[in-house]
């Protein structure tokens, strides 16, 4: 769907991440377009302060230093509106007091104002994510997997340029999560978004094929 | 923009009036007025003020009835958290204290002198029973000497304030776990309260202990309606001399209201002293493995309080209702013979000024206080920084420090610079005590909202106005409506900031409903007490009424998020 530009990906150069005087995070690394890297740490270790950082939501407790840069614009020091950087956690935090259809217009650009335009896309966005037809209902009353689908969806909607994984699969149940898994990974590689996953699942490193990095590199 | 500016905005509507009214305070009381020839400081109001009768006497039933209140309504709080906390009754009574809450103090008050008089409901009750009464007893109930019925009046309230003050502690100090934990190595309810428990929580309601301490010690009008007259307590000493039309005594009365500060701060040091003996004393108990005791005495002192008090609101409300429809209702007649609306008629219908003013004065204050509120929160949550100790008892300064102290003073502060307040002097009075029970209300349920859905909405491309307008306000619209319907019904029931603000030309319902207490027709007293009733309750239902209203096809707004 994105037209082909020129796209450096996502790097980290020398990021370290320092809380109460310990060393959590300390990682250079770049990921590029539609490439899925993996940071397989136990609970803990610093994983979700790093996408903390990463997206700019980090609390002022932590000390970070280093440069971050997407697609070769310098990001850290963005507030974490303007940095392009979406993020799925453990849980799909879909708005309780929105309906579905406006849990995806939450996710779409204020750019495109044209009404009819707008709930073209969301029903689009949800016949992609096979719940076409939903775009009124409450999000409460969908299922576990539903749910996951739409905040995908509602994610992709805000047009990332890069995408962050804390953990998304790990509430699911094993069939569920393989199917989300798939549907994540796949909607992210036709958006060519760089993908950084942290999880302390093997099976979700091994479903991401593709490297895997540790927190500190030393 | 404002969420930078929230909190000193905040700091400069909670500690402003107060500053400016202590000031106004001391000046006068050393003799330094020049509005009214006094351009030398002297300690002649010092002189005067002891010289005048019945100061001693007046101090001391001051000082017995704060005390006295504040340690009775502990201690049976505490018997019944220790003998209820857990059980299915426990739901039931925590049903029955938001109520109690909500109900302004004066209107209570009112109703409990309906209820006790030597003509009230009470002994009506007795001689249609069958007890050889034909006239009212010629005893001395209301205005009692020794303020037992003030006493009895500011107990029930005050119970019902530190109640929910403990509710609200328990989940921060683990308190449940805690019982389970206790129980489980065999220790009896009670006791496993008390040792397990109350050591916890008590650290978290200390500043909500003083505020009552300061706040039984200061009372106006509960004390103008129930308390003793020859002397009355200090502070209704003060607002007399302070509305006496010898303008001298203005002088002699910022004496009283610097003598008064100095009480409550003298009751405060010694309650926290009484409070580090016992703590003392208490700690080879906490230890000692005794796991029972005084099971049985606590159920029945606490089953007690729960019933006189849920009997006597009960009593009490349904004693007005019945005056404010009574055509007549002469003694000892137990029901009023005849019902009319004539006395609503008559008082609302023609007059509805009072309550127009209060619904003004009240969602304007409460709004207000919101506002702010919201900005200070917002303000922690892109800025980072919690709210200290020392921040926490800026808060609370309103209610520690006595009333008469310092609103007279703020009033001659503004005279003296030419501003005379009005409606903006009463707003910002009525806000500096609404703000702190907004601000405790809301500041809970804000901090345990899940950040991430900010995170979520700001990595979406939302701008941080827009997280806080279309996700965190929205989702936290219920503990939003609770705490405006909180500040709403403090300000409806505020008595003296009323008075003193708008120097008597603004009536509420309240000025209103204390004002015709002494001496006026029941009747009509009634309608006022329960339209003060009536309006706080309103807020409460709306609050509840109107976000399941709004979120009728959301489920999972259900529970408030």
């Amino acid at each position: 769907m994105k037209t082909i530009e020129k796209r450096e990906g996502l790097v980290l150069e020398d990021v370290r991440l320092v809380v109460e005087g310990r060393l959590l995070v300390d990682l250079s690394l770049t990921i590029g377009p539609g490439e899925i890297v993996t940071i397989l740490a136990p609970s803990g270790a610093g994983k979700s302060s790093l996408l903390a950082a990463i997206a700019g939501t980090l609390a002022p407790a932590f000390r970070l230093s280093g440069r971050m840069t997407l697609d070769g614009q310098r990001i850290d020091g963005l507030p974490p509106e303007a940095r392009g950087i979406g993020i799925l956690f453990q849980d799909d935090l879909l708005f309780p007091h929105l309906s579905v259809g406006g849990n995806l217009a939450f996710g779409l650009p204020a750019g495109l104002s044209d009404r009819v335009a707008r709930q073209k896309c969301v029903e689009e966005a949800l016949a992609t994510a096979g719940l076409a037809g939903m775009s009124k209902r409450d999000p409460a009353t969908l299922s576990g997997g539903q749910r996951a689908r739409v905040s995908m969806m509602r994610l992709i909607l805000s047009e990332p340029q890069a995408l962050l994984l804390d953990e998304p699969f790990s509430r699911l149940d094993a069939a569920l999560r393989e199917q989300f898994r798939a549907f994540v990974f796949s909607a992210a590689r036709a958006e060519n978004l760089p993908v950084l996953l942290v999880t302390h699942d093997e099976a979700d490193a091994k479903a991401a094929s593709g490297r895997i990095v540790p927190l500190r590199s030393g | 923009m404002f969420v930078r500016f929230a909190p000193a905005l905040t700091i400069a509507a909670l500690i402003g009036p107060i500053a400016a009214g202590v000031i106004g305070t001391l000046l006068p009381a050393f003799g330094y007025f020049p509005a009214l020839a006094g351009r030398h400081f002297s300690l002649a109001p010092w002189h005067a003020l002891f010289a005048s009768p019945g100061l001693v006497r007046s101090v001391l039933i001051t000082a017995f009835v704060g005390m006295a209140t504040t340690a009775v309504s502990l201690t049976l709080v505490m018997a019944i958290f220790a003998a209820f906390d857990g059980t299915r009754q426990f739901r039931i009574i925590r049903r029955f204290v938001s109520p109690l809450l909500a109900m302004p103090h004066a209107a209570l008050a009112i109703g409990l002198a309906f209820l006790i008089a030597p003509s009230g409901w009470l002994v009506r009750i007795a001689a249609w029973a069958g007890a050889p009464i034909e006239r009212p007893p010629d005893l001395l109930i209301v205005h009692d000497r020794l303020g037992l019925s003030l006493m009895a009046a500011l107990i029930i309230k005050e119970m019902a304030f530190l109640f929910l003050m403990v509710l609200a502690a328990l989940p921060q100090s683990d308190g449940s776990r805690a019982l389970t934990l206790a129980r489980t190595l065999g220790y009896h309810p009670a006791v496993a309260w008390m040792k397990a428990v109350l050591p916890r929580v008590y650290p978290q309601i200390r500043l909500p202990v003083l505020a009552v301490l300061s706040y039984s010690l200061s009372v106006v009008d509960v004390a103008l309606i129930l308390g003793p007259t020859t002397p009355p307590p200090l502070p209704v000493l003060v607002l007399h001399w302070m509305n006496d039309p010898d303008l001298r005594l203005r002088f002699l009365a910022a004496a009283a209201a610097l003598l008064q500060l100095g009480l409550v701060v003298g009751a405060g040091l010694v309650w926290i002293a009484l409070e580090r003996n016992i703590i003392s004393l208490a700690r080879p108990w906490l230890i000692d493995g005794q796991r029972s005791g005084h099971e049985y005495a606590t159920k029945v002192v606490a089953g007690a309080a729960v019933i006189v008090t849920a009997g006597a609101v009960l009593m009490l409300t349904t004693a007005l209702t019945l005056w404010s429809v009574a055509e007549s209702w002469r003694f000892p007649e137990v029901l009023p013979p005849t019902l009319t609306l004539t006395n609503w008629q008559s008082q609302i219908g023609a007059a509805p000024t009072p309550l127009v003013a209060s619904l003004g004065i009240g969602a304007l204050a409460s709004g207000l206080a919101l506002v702010l509120t919201v900005g200070c929160l917002e303000h922690e949550v892109r800025f980072g920084r919690r709210v200290t100790q020392r921040a926490l008892w800026l808060l609370y300064a309103p209610l520690l420090v006595p009333q008469v102290a310092f609103l007279f003073g703020f009033d001659v502060v503004l005279a003296a610079i030419g501003i005379d307040g009005g409606f903006g002097e009463v707003l910002a009075a009525h806000l500096l005590f609404v703000l702190p029970y907004v601000f405790l209300s809301l500041g809970d349920p804000w901090r345990a909202f899940d950040e991430r859905y900010r995170w979520t909405a700001l990595c979406l491309g939302a701008s941080p106005s827009r997280v806080l307008f279309r996700v965190r306000l929205p989702m936290l619209l219920r503990p939003l409506l609770t705490a405006a319907a909180v500040g709403f019904a403090i300000s409806v029931g505020q008595y003296l900031p009323t008075l003193v603000a708008a120097g008597g030309r603004i009536a509420t319902l309240t000025t209103e409903a204390v004002g015709l207490s002494a001496g006026g027709d029941r009747r009509i007293v009634a309608v006022y007490a329960i339209l003060q009733m009536l309006l706080p309750a309103l807020g409460f239902a709306l609050a509840v009424a109107l976000p399941s209203l709004a979120f009728r096809d959301r489920r999972g707004m259900s529970t408030g998020a």
